[in-house]
Order: structure tokens, then C-alpha cells, then sequence
């Protein structure tokens, strides 16, 4: 029996949830290598970077991409601390476990024998363990450096400039500003339960209060959608969204997406 | 069901950006229509409380927790089209803002849970809920079984593409290059945990929202409930022929049309031999090389349970027509109209079920 019920986990993964932008925006404040560049070229960037290894099928050229993001990250003032605990820890855990049998039941030249012989490790099967992990690793690492060194509303630009609609533009930036409204509604509504409970809830309480909260988070998220297309009504919209785009390419621009591209190229060149 | 980058080949990316980018369009065009400047503003909401509905960790029976999507919810209040988008956007959210989930993996995981989870949910809820009243104990059911079939429907085109990936991605000595598992354990490894616990998350949290927006806001169970604004009043079955789309029944009838197409297909569909196509050489060859076999003989079970049913249409091409596109385009009418007939008889059963109800 979960004796922890859901509230507290639940209220605490809200808390993360606003946390998280905070730590992002101080690190996108600091005077790094990524926070240097003009947003459009991180996105492309790190994006070509992530294709790149997508795309590479040798684990060496996916061990040197990982390298090169913990360069961009050293350069770019963000802390492997935070890096481990944020990405490499929880993708090993989660990947980890997703990989580890594949060592054993991929078929191949094998290597070893455990278990009396039931078991046997391939070659295969420990390389494409390595490879998944390593991949999916450096992937998340890119991504996450992209996510820390930039601020949302420029990411938003940036994907708008490269031809992302009006309308998807508009419902991003809204959607990110919402979250946070309803999760700390969400949040609030929690904690005022949990101030007033005395004892423990069984499991089915717990479901049907988790189904009562979320219903009035609805009717609440209904009635926030009026109040906005009333605001926005009243300030002249007619369903045609204006997305200010100012930013403006400078020569260390032009040589940081020439450096991303020209690693990514040779990233799936020589591990194809 | 989240599939992190380096989880999924390049090209199955492609494809399933492409199937999303479809999804989305489709859906975009439809709500323009229908929902105009109103749209920008409800869905963005929407999709922010379907990313909050993702972080409820709910008790489930067991002892153990699981987290809904909230697709259910999207596609009972949204309709379709509204989920396809709302839940898109708090996906794009997770994979952008919070590295749940990969960016170059969004299109697919979209196209699991936005397309596939919200259809699954519309049209099981809109056919276990047909005609019943908004404050009815069967829509309550209908959203539990949506819920649980669209979480379970989504995993499971989530197992296939994970499935397929050591078959088509692998290197000269046999590596797979990225999820290592063939369908054979991906298949049950995903649906196990789906079909025992996440399933049942998405079932609850469908269940109990619809229980408490029909005491609560019953307005917004409205949009997909069948039920005209006015009134309490049903659409009859003679309304119902007569909104039909006209486009859809001439899309069928071009579908049947070109039925015979599959005539010019040369060779037979992978498992779906006879015990005589089996026996034939080349399949023999198909099947040993693929299970590395030297040899493939006929199984043993298929041989005895092949003669159970004779079909009344073999092949497509009924006995007594010798025109082989005539016989697929008859069999394309009769399996038109074959399910036609049953969904009218059941309309039928439904109807009286009622009157005899409101006579009471």
C-alpha cells in the first residue's frame, strides 16, 4: 500500500514545475558561450547537434558528440552538477533499465556465460546497450542545454522566424504561461485540502479527490479561456496573431552556426 | 509512453512528423472553421491543463501510482480536433521546455498520444455514450472504457515502432542501432504496464471528471454528446442518415471503386497464408528465412484449424463470379453493406430500448 497517498508527491512535482523555469532563467542571465550566440542559432545549432546524433550509428562518434556538450555546457556556464543530477543520473536510471536486458537477449558472438550458462552476454547486445544509453544521453544533454541557455519566449521567436504559424506561436506562449497559472491553482487547491484533512484517505478518497480537483481545475481553465479571448477581444483581435521578431545576426552568430553545422556534418559523415 | 531522442531511427522520425504534421493540419483547418479567433485561447488553456493533469500521480488498486494524459478528458470536452492540437501543444511543452520526452521523437510521440489516443477516445466514448443523457451513469462508463482503450491504443502503435526497430535498423554484424528490442518483447514489455496501470490512471481520472462535470458543468460534456443544445432532444435515426456527410459516402463509394486495385498486387501478405500458399516455395523460403530456418514446413496447427470455416467469399472472389475485379468490388459492397445492416439493427434495438423506457 502507497502510504504516501497522492497529494505530497503530486505537490511536490508541482514545486519542481515552478522551480524549474526559475534555475533557467538565471542560468540564460549568465555571460557564457550559448548565452553569447543569437538564439536562432542555438536552436539550429543544438538541433543539428541532436540529428546528428540521431543519425550516427558508431558509438565513439556518440561518446564524441556527449564530449563536445559537456564542452558546450563548461563553456556556456552551466554546472555538471546540475547536469548530472538533472540529465545523466535520471537517463541512466531510466534507459539503464530499458537496455540492460538487451545485453543478454540480443542474439550474437558471445562474450560471456552466466547463471550456469542460461544467461549469455553478446558482443551485440553490449554494444547497442552502449549505444541507446550513450546516445539517448547526449541527446537529452543537448537538449537540456538549449532549454537552460534560452529564454522561452526566445526559443518561440527563434521557431517563428524558421516559419512555425502565427496561431501554434501564439498557443505555445500561451500554453507555457498558463502551466504555471494552473499549476500553482492546481497546487493551492491541493494544500488547502491537505490543511483541512485530519487522518489518512484510503486509496479510493485519494482517486475521487484527484478526479474532483482536476474537474474544478477544468471549469476553471474554461472559464480562464473566456476571461482571455474576452481580454484579448477587447484589445482589437481578430484572430490574426503578431509575433515581434528582432533579433539580428553578428559575425560570431554567422561563425557559431558555422561550427555547429560543419561538427554535425561530420558527426553523421563519419559515423554513418 | 514518453519515447526520449535516440530511441527511434531518423526515418521512422520522418514518417511520424509527417503522419503528425497531417494530424495537425487536418485538425487546424477543421477547428478554424468552426471555432474561428476563439480558438487560439481555449486550446492553449486546454493543453496547459492536460499538462497539469499529466503530473497527478493517482493511487490505482495495487498499491502502486500511475499518471494520466488527460487525452480522454481533451477529446470528451474538445471534440477530436481540439485534443489532436491541445495535447500536441502540452507535449511540444514537456519535449521543449522540460525534456520530457525527445524533440526529434515529438512527431511520434504526437502521433501515439495526441492522433491515435485522442480518435481512440472520441469514438469509443461517442459509441458507448450514443444517446445516453448527459447526466446519464453510461457516459461515466463510456470515459472510463475511452480512457482506458486510447491509453492502451497509443502504447501500442508506441510497442510497434519501438518493435520494428532492431528488424529495420541494425548494422553488418546485427547491432541494433537503436531500441534494441524486437516486437516480441516490446509488444508485451509495454502492454503489460499498460493494459495493468496506466490504462486504469487515464480510466479514473476519465471516469471521475465526466461524474463530476455532470453534477457540476454539464454544458461541457455537451459538445460531444450528440444531444441538440436546445433541448434534451436526440438526434432521430432519420436525422442522422440525413447529416450523414455526403463526401464520406462518396468517399466509400470511390473506396469500393477502386477495390480491385489489389488485384495487380503480385505475391501474398506476410502471415496471412493458406496451408496451400504455405506449402508453396516461395513462401516456404520467405518463412525459413526469416525464423533462420533451413526449412519450413507446414505447422501442424494451422493444417488442422484451417478446414473449421469455410469462408462464403474466399479470397474476395465469391464462387459463382469469374470476373476477379467483379468479385472484389461485390465483396467490397457486401462488406459495406454487411456492417451498414448491423450498425442500423443496432440503432434499431437502441431506439425501441428507449421508447419502451419513456413509456414506462
Amino acid at each position: 500500500m502507497n502510504h504516501r497517498g497522492f497529494v505530497a508527491p503530486t505537490m511536490m512535482g508541482f514545486a519542481q514545475a515552478l522551480s524549474r523555469p526559475l534555475m533557467s532563467e538565471e542560468i540564460a542571465r549568465r555571460r557564457g558561450l550559448l548565452q553569447a550566440l543569437d538564439p536562432r542559432v542555438r536552436v539550429v545549432g543544438l538541433l543539428a547537434l541532436v540529428l546528428a546524433d540521431t543519425f550516427s550509428r558508431r558509438l565513439s562518434i556518440v561518446l564524441g558528440l556527449c564530449a563536445l556538450a559537456v564542452v558546450i555546457a563548461v563553456l556556456s556556464k552551466v554546472s555538471i552538477g546540475t547536469l548530472a543530477k538533472r540529465v545523466w543520473l535520471i537517463v541512466l536510471v531510466f534507459t539503464g533499465v530499458i537496455a540492460l536486458p538487451a545485453i543478454f537477449v540480443t542474439p550474437g558472438d558471445r562474450m560471456a556465460t552466466l547463471a550456469g550458462g542460461s544467461l549469455h552476454i553478446t558482443r551485440q547486445g553490449l554494444t547497442a546497450a552502449a549505444l541507446l544509453i550513450a546516445r539517448v544521453e547526449t541527446a537529452v544533454t543537448f537538449t537540456t542545454l538549449l532549454i537552460l541557455c534560452t529564454p522561452w519566449a526566445h526559443v518561440l521567436k527563434a521557431l517563428h522566424s524558421f516559419g512555425l504559424p502565427n496561431e501554434l506561436t501564439a498557443m505555445l506562449a500561451m500554453t507555457h504561461r498558463y502551466v504555471f497559472l494552473l499549476v500553482e491553482a492546481a497546487g493551492q487547491m491541493l494544500e488547502s485540502r491537505q490543511s483541512r484533512r485530519v487522518g489518512r484517505l484510503t486509496a479510493g478518497e485519494e482517486r475521487r479527490l484527484a478526479a474532483r480537483t482536476v474537474g474544478v481545475l477544468l471549469s476553471k481553465s474554461i472559464e480562464l479561456s473566456n476571461d482571455v479571448y474576452l481580454a484579448m477581444q477587447s484589445r482589437g483581435f481578430e484572430g490574426e496573431v503578431r509575433v515581434l521578431s528582432d533579433f539580428s545576426m553578428q559575425p560570431l552568430d554567422y561563425a557559431g552556426l558555422f561550427a555547429f553545422l560543419a561538427a554535425s556534418v561530420a558527426a553523421v559523415w563519419i559515423g554513418r | 509512453m514518453h519515447i526520449p531522442d535516440g530511441y527511434l531511427s531518423p526515418s521512422t522520425c520522418a514518417t511520424l512528423y509527417a503522419g503528425s504534421v497531417a494530424g495537425w493540419y487536418a485538425a487546424l483547418k477543421r477547428l478554424k472553421r468552426s471555432l474561428l479567433s476563439r480558438l487560439v485561447p481555449l486550446i492553449s488553456v486546454f493543453a496547459a491543463f492536460a499538462f497539469v493533469v499529466m503530473m497527478f500521480n493517482l493511487p490505482l488498486p495495487g498499491g502502486t501510482t500511475g499518471h494520466p494524459v488527460g487525452v480522454t478528458v481533451a477529446a470528451i470536452v474538445l471534440g477530436p480536433s481540439g485534443a489532436i492540437l491541445a495535447i500536441s501543444i502540452a507535449l511540444a511543452i514537456q519535449a521543449l521546455f522540460f525534456g520530457d520526452g525527445g524533440i526529434t521523437t515529438l512527431g511520434a510521440n504526437c502521433f501515439n498520444m495526441a492522433i491515435v489516443g485522442s480518435l481512440v477516445a472520441y469514438a469509443s466514448y461517442r459509441l458507448i455514450a450514443a444517446g445516453a443523457a448527459i447526466a446519464s451513469k453510461r457516459r461515466i462508463a463510456a470515459a472510463a472504457v475511452a480512457g482506458y482503450l486510447a491509453i492502451n491504443a497509443s502504447a501500442f502503435v508506441a510497442a510497434i515502432e519501438l518493435g520494428i526497430q532492431p528488424l529495420l535498423f541494425h548494422d553488418a554484424a546485427g547491432t541494433p542501432l537503436y531500441a534494441p528490442y524486437p516486437l516480441s518483447i516490446a509488444l508485451p514489455a509495454i502492454m503489460i504496464g499498460h493494459l495493468s496501470f496506466a490504462g486504469l490512471a487515464e480510466a479514473v481520472i476519465s471516469a471521475g471528471l465526466v461524474a463530476y462535470l455532470e453534477v457540476a458543468d454539464p454544458k461541457l460534456l455537451r459538445k460531444t454528446s450528440g444531444i441538440t443544445v436546445g433541448g434534451e432532444e436526440r438526434l432521430g435515426a432519420a436525422q442522422l442518415t440525413s447529416a450523414f456527410p455526403r463526401r464520406l459516402w462518396l468517399a466509400v463509394a470511390l473506396l469500393m471503386l477502386v477495390t480491385p486495385v489489389g488485384i495487380l498486387a503480385t505475391g501474398k501478405a506476410w502471415s496471412e497464408w493458406s496451408p496451400v500458399e504455405f506449402a508453396a516455395n516461395g513462401s516456404k523460403a520467405q518463412v525459413a528465412a526469416a525464423a533462420t530456418m533451413s526449412t519450413a514446413t507446414i505447422p501442424v496447427g494451422m493444417q488442422r484449424l484451417a478446414s473449421l470455416w469455410t469462408a462464403p467469399f474466399p479470397a474476395y472472389a465469391p464462387a459463382f463470379v469469374k470476373s476477379a475485379a467483379f468479385g472484389y468490388l461485390l465483396s467490397a459492397m457486401f462488406g459495406v453493406g454487411f456492417v451498414l445492416a448491423v450498425c442500423l439493427l443496432a440503432q434499431h434495438c437502441l431506439d425501441r430500448r428507449r421508447s419502451a423506457g419513456h413509456s414506462l
